[in-house]
């Protein structure tokens, strides 16, 4: 995910750091490129506008000209902004209403409604709702269906829509339904719908009328182009949004969609889909997405992932050492691979790593990572535990021993110390600059509270 | 601060609730020709660019804010920055080249820029080549793949052609009785099994086409992210077992793009690309406010690389009626003209 629009910002920052002065032109050539790199990634062209502007206000200010690392601070504030726009921190879900409390989902046709509903019932019911799923989208042949056969395989009630009936009709019925049963959440998933279609659109607010729901979601598709503002502003405006969900984020889109909704509905991305699978909805934090996009990992997140994959000691020992950028040593680097891989899915990993990491891994297709992973392994393996901790010790005859011991070349071994001092120099650069302030928040996580809504 | 919108929406509600009822069933609507259709699908498109246009071509001297407002105008119709960047070039070239002094030359200079760019992409889809007419209808999820086959099985059979569908979509829950209904409507047979491989399932389809002496098969696949490396390699497995049935099949492999994506376009084109060596393109949702300029955007890509996949038709509604064979001179009037 964001790869591309990663990569290009990379190229900025880089550009950046190396500048021991800024001045006002060489920040204006950074713009353009930032400009360019945000336009590439579909990022709507008037959000783009304002985002340029108000970087280069802040870049061309006093905090970043007499920093220390004006680059540095450049690349901050960039941060910063990008954060801002996409909303300042991760907003759960408002259940709090009497029960039912409805929740009513809204997009144009193909953006991933009914799935997302899905996947929606599950988060709830692993938080111990009582869930009952209703589709009105009486429209797309067997879009009924769907949902049905979806929480079948979640063991989620699903209420019997008729495709005869009228949405609202069916919308009374599931609300009659809800009541009796006693249901904590309705989910009510609706046909997609264009922008410009008034009649669709009239349905749906009456629905949104006689449902009076506590959320009323956007499904937006990330993939989307400049035209995403257009229909999040136009649905916006015939129905009190409560928040926006992103899709199909685990495909190479840039995400640009997720940029500039937020920006035109005012509303929170409240989650994000990252997998095909049911458990493939996150809750969306916008400054580890920030972080993401700028490629510098999204070291939080997958610690998260750690702590709900892996045993709770580990992931504390990861965290700690990363909290302490200078102290990361290969130790660390094969402990991550390990957890990588223990955790899965390479490629959902492989977006939260720093770039320079995921970098590697684009390169080659996952089973070649797979491979070049083990090897990595293997040379590590190869090493004194001392070597492990002071890798700089590392020199000809100690690299040809390694390389013999893991049956590697001398090469691989250059290439696998290289990739680790980038890693460390990532780190580093986290326990100076923004990583101090998502550490701050890993705190509280590490306090024993569960990460998510 | 939208309001124009909001108020139109307000005003017109009652009505809707009327216009509804009929609407569940797509019905056939009445033939209008197919430019007054494109137009109407494209409808908003035109307001949104041609409305920038017109009023940029209103007349007046050609200027370096004239260019800027182009620019604007085409990245926001999801052009892409390279194409759009070709389009000025070759705008101004244009321009220079025939002395075009004021802004409405420059419209008919822009009308010919863009069919340049856009009219290799026109070849018509021909069905007739082999027998059974084999097509594989890959793209992401939520593209319109299985809408798309459902036009298009109606569509090859009014031009008389026998056709079965193949219900590849094993993966997504429903996606066979989707097709189903379909297949009911038109009264096409739908091949499908309960559950399982996508593969078995169109090489059986394959198999009774042949022995049915059906005209054209057409498979459906499950949508798919190109990052999705086992899911490719799934699908080239798909592509590998219909060779198998029939050497050379499929014929074609038809990638279903989204009007409303953005520069991802590019990348599901190149990445389907290299996994099957994609023959043809559907462009759906047209009739919504997308542009589909990233249209453009592939035509100027396949104009450097040199491998021209063609557009082989466009969706501009929501009826069975709305899918079209794409026309440039169509697609570009009806983009520009008001």
């Amino acid at each position: 995910m964001l790869e591309n629009l990663t990569g290009r910002l990379q190229g900025v920052i880089k550009n950046l750091r190396g500048q021991a002065r800024l001045t006002e032109e060489n920040i204006s050539d950074a713009m353009r490129e930032v400009r360019m790199a945000l336009l590439e990634a579909d990022v709507a062209l008037p959000v783009v506008k304002d985002f340029i502007a108000r970087v280069k206000e802040r870049a061309n200010g006093r905090e970043v000209l007499q920093s220390l690392t004006p680059g540095q601070a450049v690349i901050e504030v960039v941060n910063d902004e990008l954060t801002e726009l996409m909303g300042k921190a991760n907003v759960g879900l408002n259940l709090a209403a009497v029960p039912p409390v409805v929740i009513l989902m809204a997009g144009l046709q193909g953006a991933g409604k009914t799935t997302t509903s899905g996947k929606l019932a599950k988060l709830l019911k692993e938080q111990k709702k009582k869930v009952l799923l209703a589709s009105a989208d009486v429209y797309r042949p067997a879009a009924i269906t769907q949902l049905q056969t979806l929480a079948k395989q979640l063991e989620i009630d699903c209420f019997d829509s008729n495709p005869q009936q009228k949405p609202l009709d069916i919308a009374a019925q599931v609300m009659e339904q809800a009541r009796k049963s006693y249901y904590d959440v309705v989910i009510f998933d609706t046909a997609g719908r264009l922008a410009i279609d008034e009649a669709m659109m009239a349905e749906i607010k009456d629905l949104h009328t006689f449902l009076k729901p506590t959320e009323t979601l956007f499904v937006v598709d990330a993939m989307q182009g400049q035209d995403a503002v257009n229909t999040a502003k136009a649905f916006g405006e015939t129905l009190p949004l409560t928040g926006v969900i992103v899709t199909k984020l685990d495909g190479d889109a840039r995400g640009g969609a997720a940029l500039s909704v937020r920006h035109v509905t005012g509303k929170p991305i409240k989650f994000i889909g990252v997998s095909e699978k049911v458990d493939g909805l996150e809750p969306f934090h916008p400054d580890r997405m920030a972080g993401r996009i700028l490629g510098m990992g999204d070291v939080l997140s997958l610690i998260e992932q750690a702590h709900k994959n892996v045993d709770m000691a580990e992931a504390q020992k990861v965290a700690e050492k990363l909290k302490s950028g200078a102290k990361f040593d290969l130790e660390d680097f094969k402990a991550q691979m390990l957890q990588m891989r223990k955790m899965g899915g390479m490629s959902a990993l492989m977006d939260k790593m720093p770039a320079q990491m995921a970098g590697m891994a684009q390169k080659v297709n996952m089973d070649d990572a797979e491979k070049s992973m083990r090897r990595i392994e293997g040379i590590i393996n190869s090493m004194t535990p001392l070597e492990r901790r002071k890798p700089e010790l590392i020199k000809a005859t100690r690299k040809q021993r390694i390389a013999a011991g893991s049956g590697v070349q001398v090469q691989d071994v250059n290439r696998l110390l290289k990739q680790f001092e980038e890693t460390q120099k990532m780190m580093k650069m986290f326990s100076k600059g923004g990583m101090a302030k998502m550490m701050r928040g890993l705190g509280g996580m590490m306090g024993g509270k569960l990460p998510g809504m | 601060m939208f309001n124009p919108f909001a108020k139109k929406s307000a005003e017109t509600a009652p009505a809707h609730v009327e216009e509804k009822k009929t609407a569940p069933v797509p019905v056939e609507e009445q033939s209008t020709s197919w430019t007054q259709r494109l137009k109407n699908g494209l409808a908003k498109t035109r307001q949104q660019l041609g409305g920038q246009l017109s009023a940029l071509f209103g007349g007046g001297k050609i200027d370096e804010d004239i260019y800027e407002e182009l620019e604007t105008i085409l990245l926001t119709s999801d052009v892409g920055i390279n194409a759009t960047q070709h389009l000025l070039a070759q705008l101004r070239a244009r321009v220079k080249r025939q002395d075009l002094q004021d802004t409405h030359a420059l419209k008919g200079a822009l009308r010919e820029t863009l069919l340049e760019l856009l009219s290799p992409l026109q070849q018509p889809l021909n069905v007739k080549t082999h027998q059974p007419f084999v097509m594989m209808i890959v793209g992401v999820n939520g593209a319109g793949k299985t809408t798309t086959i459902g036009k298009l099985a109606k569509r090859l059979q009014a031009e008389g052609n026998s056709v079965l569908i193949a219900a590849g979509d094993t993966f997504r829950a429903a996606a066979r009785e989707q097709l189903q209904v379909w297949g009911d409507r038109n009264d096409v047979h739908v091949v499908a099994s309960e559950s399982g491989d996508p593969a078995a399932v169109i090489y059986d389809a394959v198999n009774s086409a042949m022995a049915k002496k059906i005209e054209v098969v057409i498979a459906d696949t499950a949508g798919r992210l190109p990052t999705q490396l086992h899911l490719m390699d799934e699908i080239k497995k798909v592509q590998r077992v219909i060779d198998k049935a029939l050497p050379g099949a499929p014929h074609e492999i038809l990638l279903v793009l989204d009007a409303n994506t953005g520069q991802n376009a590019v990348n599901q084109l190149k990445a389907f690309h290299d996994a099957l060596g994609v023959t043809g393109l559907v462009l759906t949702k047209l009739d919504g406010t997308a542009k589909g300029g990233v249209i453009a955007a592939i035509a100027h890509l396949s104009q450097q690389s040199a491998r021209q996949i063609p557009v082989r038709f466009i969706g501009v509604g929501e009826s069975i009626d709305d899918l079209r064979p794409f026309d440039a001179a169509a697609f570009v009037d009806a983009l520009l003209d008001d």
